[in-house]
């Protein structure tokens, strides 16, 4: 059984403008130790349906569909079953290290509530077990620095030791939301060689959350590309950047300068990032598509099986797609 | 040759800070943003200037716009020094050099329409022109970086991120400057929209015969815009020269490191590529380390690298390196 399975997942925010859907039946789902991307720009939702598992969307979201973690319906418990399920069960990391830490609060004592709260252990313990887990995201000197506060550590250190945070109670679902986007390269490379660490050690499943494709291609087993709070492309990672089967997919690949390529104009998506309050009845990617069809904007194209681990939600065939793609 | 439209020659910022909880008579400490920096622009040329953050290459980018004075060595703009400009020359200036910031939303004064924010530096520096001119002159570069002329009396708030940033190329080009200097611009873009942003720059620049200093963390947008590249460190050059050459061939330690820690969207050759992660944290420009600023964190890092910062070498003939011991890494070897 999958450890985590998410289906018809629509996160709905009311406005003083209507509901505006975030999120529109995402299906996705996750096997034991296994890592998942959720790539998309702004507006995709990826970071709604991180906050949606969590039970963390802003008060005027509301969530439907089925988040199944181990069989149990996570939007249909109570924030106080949910507390147990999470920190315990499924870890978080967020983008900014510095406001998702207590400025106020010392590292130790940050780092021991989490052990104490979730594992009832004494203060003495908790804190020896947080200075084990910052050894182990390898910040040097921890036993002294453990007393620290947040503001007198890097950002990259400050990003280790959220992600020892969500470490320790050893859970079995990493959420990492755009973890290294605040973060300059070089820490950047060290997050991630350390995260895919940990994912070693720990046997944790992860699903990071980015827009960056260059750490995707790097970490993570499987890609799922979103648009508009929609599936665009699903499937193993490798093949997806090899031969990407939605011109969505395939257009922001191209989009990207290489380091390890000459090019010298870049190939654009045209238009702008969708409108979540007014997108179209069929394809959210329609109005910027090259290739769309009369029926694009009307009519929606399901999320159909491309082969047996792979699903794309395009009216084109991969056939006609590259076809059609190959020039202009 | 053509003289170059730009020479930084030994060029340092200091800024004064004042220590935590000190004694009012207590000496400021030297912040040290950018040391002994040279670099020349040619006219019509891009260069890249690359870095992590602390730098100091959006301090050399003030510099040379004349918002932060330099506390050592000389600027010149087109063969005139910076610090001793009479007004007009100043005012010449900055007429010439404009610049386009990171966050487009940010930059734009968000209750003035965007026709009045285009036009405002044209009002500024060209107080006569009639109105009608300056309408003009706002509908054709407003036409140029692709923004549609029934868009002039919207406000800032109303556009997307890449529009906010056309916006504010539009502003900085209104003026036909020569220098172009360019702060993160595509930063704050997304994936789709940074690269029409790219496209757009280099069209222009080409159009205009435009300079251009362009400063971003993306080493892979730095190389694709820029003729030249500057990688710095701690306010030093540790390696100047072609795009190309620097970026498929580096020579100093720290744009090996940097280079390999830019992570290639592509799973088959990222698998096969050797990556060193660089360790620890960029130090404290309070007290920047002796000799090679790098030598902390250097693999290569020898005894001798503490007493004397290396000098740049001429590597080839367009390349200067900042390292006795730079040999040629591949560490992107074409598959």
């Amino acid at each position: 059984m999958a450890l985590l399975d998410v289906s018809d997942l629509t996160v709905t925010f009311r406005t003083n403008d209507g509901p505006v859907n975030a999120v529109n039946g995402l299906d996705f789902t996750l096997a034991e130790k296994e890592s998942l991307a959720i790539v998309g720009e702004s507006g995709s939702g990826k970071s709604q349906t991180a906050f949606a598992i969590m039970g963390l969307l802003a008060r005027n979201g509301a969530a439907t569909g089925r988040v199944a973690f181990d069989g149990t319906d996570l939007l249909s418990l109570s924030p106080r079953q949910l507390n147990t399920v999470r920190s315990n069960q499924i870890g978080m990391i967020f983008q900014d290290p510095m406001t998702s830490l207590n400025p106020y609060i010392r590292v130790s004592d940050q780092m021991a509530e989490v052990l104490q709260l979730h594992k009832g252990l004494s203060k003495t313990d908790a804190i020896t077990r947080a200075v084990q887990m910052l050894d182990a995201v390898r910040i040097p000197d921890a036993r002294a620095r453990v007393s620290m506060y947040p503001h007198e550590f890097s950002g990259g250190m400050r990003q280790r030791i959220m992600i020892a945070m969500a470490l320790l109670c050893r859970p079995r679902l990493l959420i990492a939301d755009e973890p290294t986007t605040a973060l300059d390269v070089t820490v950047q490379a060290q997050i991630m060689t350390l995260l895919g660490e940990i994912r070693e050690d720990f046997d944790t499943a992860v699903i990071l959350i980015t827009h960056d494709l260059g750490i995707v291609a790097d970490f993570c087993d499987r890609t799922l590309v979103l648009y508009g709070g929609q599936t665009m492309e699903e499937g193993p990672t490798a093949p997806i950047f090899a031969d990407p089967s939605h011109p969505y997919t395939a257009g922001l690949l191209r989009a990207v300068p290489r380091l390890d390529r000459e090019a010298e104009v870049l190939r654009t998506i045209s238009g702008e990032p969708p409108d979540m309050s007014n997108l179209p009845a069929g394809c959210p990617f329609s109005p910027r598509c090259e290739i769309a069809r009369d029926h694009c904007p009307t009519v929606k194209p399901g999320l159909a099986p491309m082969t047996d681990s792979r699903h794309r939600a395009c009216h084109a065939t991969p056939a006609e797609m590259h076809e059609e793609m190959r020039d202009g | 040759m053509a003289d170059p439209i730009l020479s930084i020659r030994d060029v340092s910022v200091t800024f004064d800070v004042r220590p935590q909880g000190a004694w009012p008579w207590t000496p400021s400490l030297k912040l040290h943003a950018v040391s002994k920096l040279s670099v020349d622009l040619m006219p019509g040329e891009t260069l890249g200037l690359v870095g992590e953050s602390g730098s100091g290459k959006s301090t050399l980018a003030r510099a040379v716009i004349g918002t932060i004075p330099q506390s050592g060595g000389q600027i010149l703009y087109e063969g005139r020094d910076l610090a001793q400009m009479t007004p007009q020359e100043t005012r010449r200036h900055r007429r010439d050099v404009q610049m386009v910031f990171q966050d487009p939303l940010a930059a734009l004064n968000p209750r003035m329409t965007v026709g009045d924010i285009i036009a405002e530096p044209l009002i500024t520096h060209e107080p006569r022109t009639p109105r009608q001119e300056v309408k003009s002159r706002v509908a054709e570069i407003m036409d140029k970086v692709g923004l549609l002329p029934n868009l002039i009396n919207r406000y800032p708030h109303e556009f997307s991120g890449g529009q906010c940033q056309r916006i504010g190329i539009a502003r900085a080009l209104i003026l036909k400057p020569k220098l172009l200097v360019c702060d993160e611009p595509v930063s704050a873009l997304d994936v789709s929209v940074q690269a029409q942003v790219v496209n757009l720059l280099r069209e222009l620049q080409a159009e205009m015969g435009l300079s251009m200093i362009f400063i971003a963390h993306d080493l892979s947008v730095v190389k694709h815009i820029s003729d030249r590249i500057m990688v710095m460190y701690l306010g030093c050059p540790m390696e100047v020269g072609p795009a190309r050459a620097v970026t498929a061939t580096p020579r100093h330690p720290y744009t090996q490191a940097l280079i390999a820690s830019v992570p290639i969207p592509d799973p088959v050759r990222e698998a096969a590529r050797y990556r060193p992660v660089l360790e620890g944290d960029l130090p404290s420009p309070l007290s920047p380390p002796s000799g090679c600023v790098f030598r902390t964190r250097c693999p290569k890092a020898q005894p001798s690298c503490a007493q004397a910062r290396p000098a740049m070498e001429a590597a080839d003939p367009d390349r200067l390196v900042a390292c006795p011991f730079q040999e040629v890494e591949e560490v992107l070897a074409e598959a």
